[in-house]
């Protein structure tokens, strides 16, 4: 009898969705999708409000990547302000916002790898449900899981010395920052007690690359074809090809490599992107308008980072990048578990560009903001940990907001995730008489390795967590499991 | 000489919805009140919610009062001990109770502080600033009670034992 599984909610992901997988009398998959159920609000919320409050109002999207809607916002009202579009703020001001932005980055990649997907890998996908866990880690693995809550917390004290606080800080503001590192802040960073300083962090990183690349040489069968398929990428480059995180050019390569969107400048990103509306889902799937939305839609996020930028400007970072460019013979590269590499080349990368800010004597300069003439209409893009974040605002003569429309990261990857689930719910469930918890934890694996923040995609309200249902063809539920 | 005892006060929620922030409006409030009284060993923190690295500062502390808004039929407040579990890992590891802190704490830290819960009775949890009036009433018995507590552990009084629940 066909049926239909439902997954929910979706484990070790911010956010509530579920996902559901059509199965036929053959015991085929005939659909899957992944559904966001709640509802968002946020572009309407901050409508009439004083566009100054727009970079502390937006963090609340999220308590997991707050400090990169902050900085999205705050980039898009540099341009109300007078400011220019991401290269005319003072030295201190934009080194400032680049190192909480890299320490936001550094403690999001590591929560992810270490708290999230590593028991997936210590475990196995299959593994016991009640071990796979961050307990199961902190028992079996004790030095690994006190690692990632020390890099963990090194990363928030970034945030919290630049920002002001460790969630939903103020330190970025229209034109620039309100606050300098003082040396005292930067020594404590820079200088801190065995683990806490940059040099550790650094040496961390590389250890945790050394964990998945062991991984990946001892199960390279599955790594690699895991969820599996081509794509396009888009990101953020620097305007030399360099991997920029916190500003540059909006480029997109498609899965030969070649370029699909060469370099425009994002404040024009509507000419370039449409986001389609489908009934099944609060989330919208953008693409490229010029490619149309069954060949444009795109991969935001680390791996699609690494597949369009052209070089790293941190040592270390670099030859891992030359090392990851080099499986692929230089292509793209479109496994998503090496999602997990990319994240982790990135770590290695906010670590070293962490320490060299520190030794940067300009985060003790004085000039934190930059004036000019005020227009009515600024766009602020970022990449954030998990991808790509849009925050385009109009502005009225009153200084009110008129007009507020956002793309998160995991909005961008909304088609990548359902092609993931599909892949994946095909290899592991097709023909199979019982569908197990491993199977299931296979699906969970596929989604989780984009990082979804599901809460931040809709702007949802309170818990959120994800869920797999088997329906028959008659869509009628067979069989659920909620999490 | 026995080492003076370390406490941490520890208020979590999201003041931007009302209620939900009683726990870091106690800290601001305990933040003005240490000063002004023989108790440097306390140390307060704050925060939208528990995270996983929260198991370190935890560990660094003898005594730990975590300090949160309840939506419990409970009176104005409720003081109760912390177990440390690990049992229920929740879906997502962006926010955890404090029994999978302190658990976490002694997991990994090999230290685990005695541990106490402070819930104070919130009403009101819309998408605004500001304790609801009835919530301002509890925190304020809820203060008096906890820093009468805090004041017996004054850092002078190292060989007092510790019972907070008495």
């Amino acid at each position: 009898m066909p049926k239909k599984i439902t997954i929910e909610p979706v484990t070790r992901v911010e956010g509530h969705g579920k996902v559901t997988i059509q199965i036929d009398d053959f015991g085929n998959v005939r659909d899957s999708r992944l559904h966001i159920v709640e509802f968002r609000g946020f572009e309407r919320f901050v409508q009439g409000r004083p566009y100054w409050e727009a970079p502390v109002l937006v963090q609340r999207l999220c308590g997991i990547c707050p400090v990169s809607h902050h900085l999205a916002a705050a980039k898009a009202l540099d341009v109300i302000v007078g400011a220019g579009t991401g290269t005319g703020l003072t030295a201190v001001g934009e080194k400032m916002r680049r190192l909480m932005h890299y320490g936001q980055f550094f403690q999001s990649h590591v929560l992810h790898f270490f708290h999230l997907s590593a028991p997936d890998f210590l475990f196995g996908i299959d593994g016991d449900p009640l071990v796979r866990n961050i307990i199961g880690i902190a028992q079996e693995h004790p030095d690994l899981a006190v690692q990632g809550v020390m890099m963990r917390k090194f990363g928030q004290e970034v945030i919290r010395l630049t920002a002001g606080k460790k969630i939903h800080g103020t330190g970025a503001i229209p034109g620039g920052i309100n606050k300098n590192l003082s040396i005292a802040e930067r020594d404590e960073l820079l200088k801190g007690a065995d683990p806490l300083n940059a040099d550790k962090m650094v040496e961390w990183s590389v250890g945790a690359l050394d964990f998945f690349k062991n991984y990946h040489k001892n199960n390279q069968e599955m790594v690699d074809g895991f969820a599996s398929f081509p794509s396009n990428h888009l990101s953020l480059v620097r305007e030399d090809g360099a991997l920029d995180i916190y500003h540059g050019v909006l480029r997109a390569v498609d899965n030969d490599g070649k370029k699909i969107l060469h370099d425009v400048d994002y404040q024009e990103y509507d000419k370039y992107i449409e986001e389609e509306v489908r009934s099944w889902s609060y989330m919208k799937f953008p693409y490229l308008k010029d490619l149309g939305k069954d060949k444009g839609w795109y991969r935001v996020g680390p791996l699609a980072r690494l597949n369009t930028c052209d070089f790293i400007t941190t040592p270390l970072a670099q030859k891992e990048f030359e090392e990851f460019k080099a499986y692929t013979n230089g292509k793209p590269n479109g496994m998503s578990l090496h999602m997990h590499w990319a994240r982790l080349i990135e770590t290695l990368h906010s670590a070293e560009v962490i320490r060299d800010l520190l030794n940067d004597p300009d985060l003790q300069n004085e000039d934190l903001v930059t004036k000019g003439s005020k227009l009515h209409k600024g766009v602020g893009v970022i990449e954030a940990p998990r991808g790509t974040l849009f925050h385009h605002y109009e502005i009225n003569d009153l200084d009110q907001i008129t007009l507020a429309n956002l793309i998160v990261s995991t909005t961008n990857n909304n088609q990548p995730m359902n092609t993931a689930v599909n892949l994946t719910a095909n290899a592991f469930m097709n023909g199979q008489r019982e569908i197990t918890e491993g199977m299931m934890n296979a699906v969970e694996v596929a989604i989780r390795a984009y990082d979804p923040c599901l809460s931040c995609a809709t702007h949802a309200m309170g818990q959120m967590p994800l869920e797999v249902s088997l329906v028959n063809e008659a869509n009628e539920i067979i069989h659920r499991r909620t999490k | 000489m026995k080492k003076p005892l370390k406490v941490l006060v520890y208020g979590y929620g999201n003041p931007g919805r009302q209620d939900d922030g009683i726990g870091n409006e106690m800290v601001d409030m305990l933040n003005e009140w240490i000063p002004e009284h023989d108790v440097s060993c306390i140390e307060t923190d704050s925060n939208y919610q528990l995270n996983i690295e929260d198991a370190e500062k935890v560990s660094e502390n003898d005594v730990v009062i975590f300090v949160d808004a309840s939506k419990e039929d409970i009176s104005e407040y409720k003081f109760s001990k912390v177990i440390p579990s690990g049992e229920k890992v929740e879906f997502t590891m962006h926010a955890v109770s404090p029994g999978f802190v302190v658990d976490l704490s002694k997991k990994l830290f090999n230290k685990t502080p005695d541990a106490y819960l402070l819930q104070i009775r919130g009403y009101e949890w819309d998408f605004k600033e500001g304790l609801s009036a009835n919530a301002k009433l509890n925190l304020e018995q809820a203060y008096q009670f906890l820093t009468r507590k805090l004041s017996e552990l004054s850092c002078i009084r190292v060989n007092k034992s510790i019972n907070m629940l008495d």
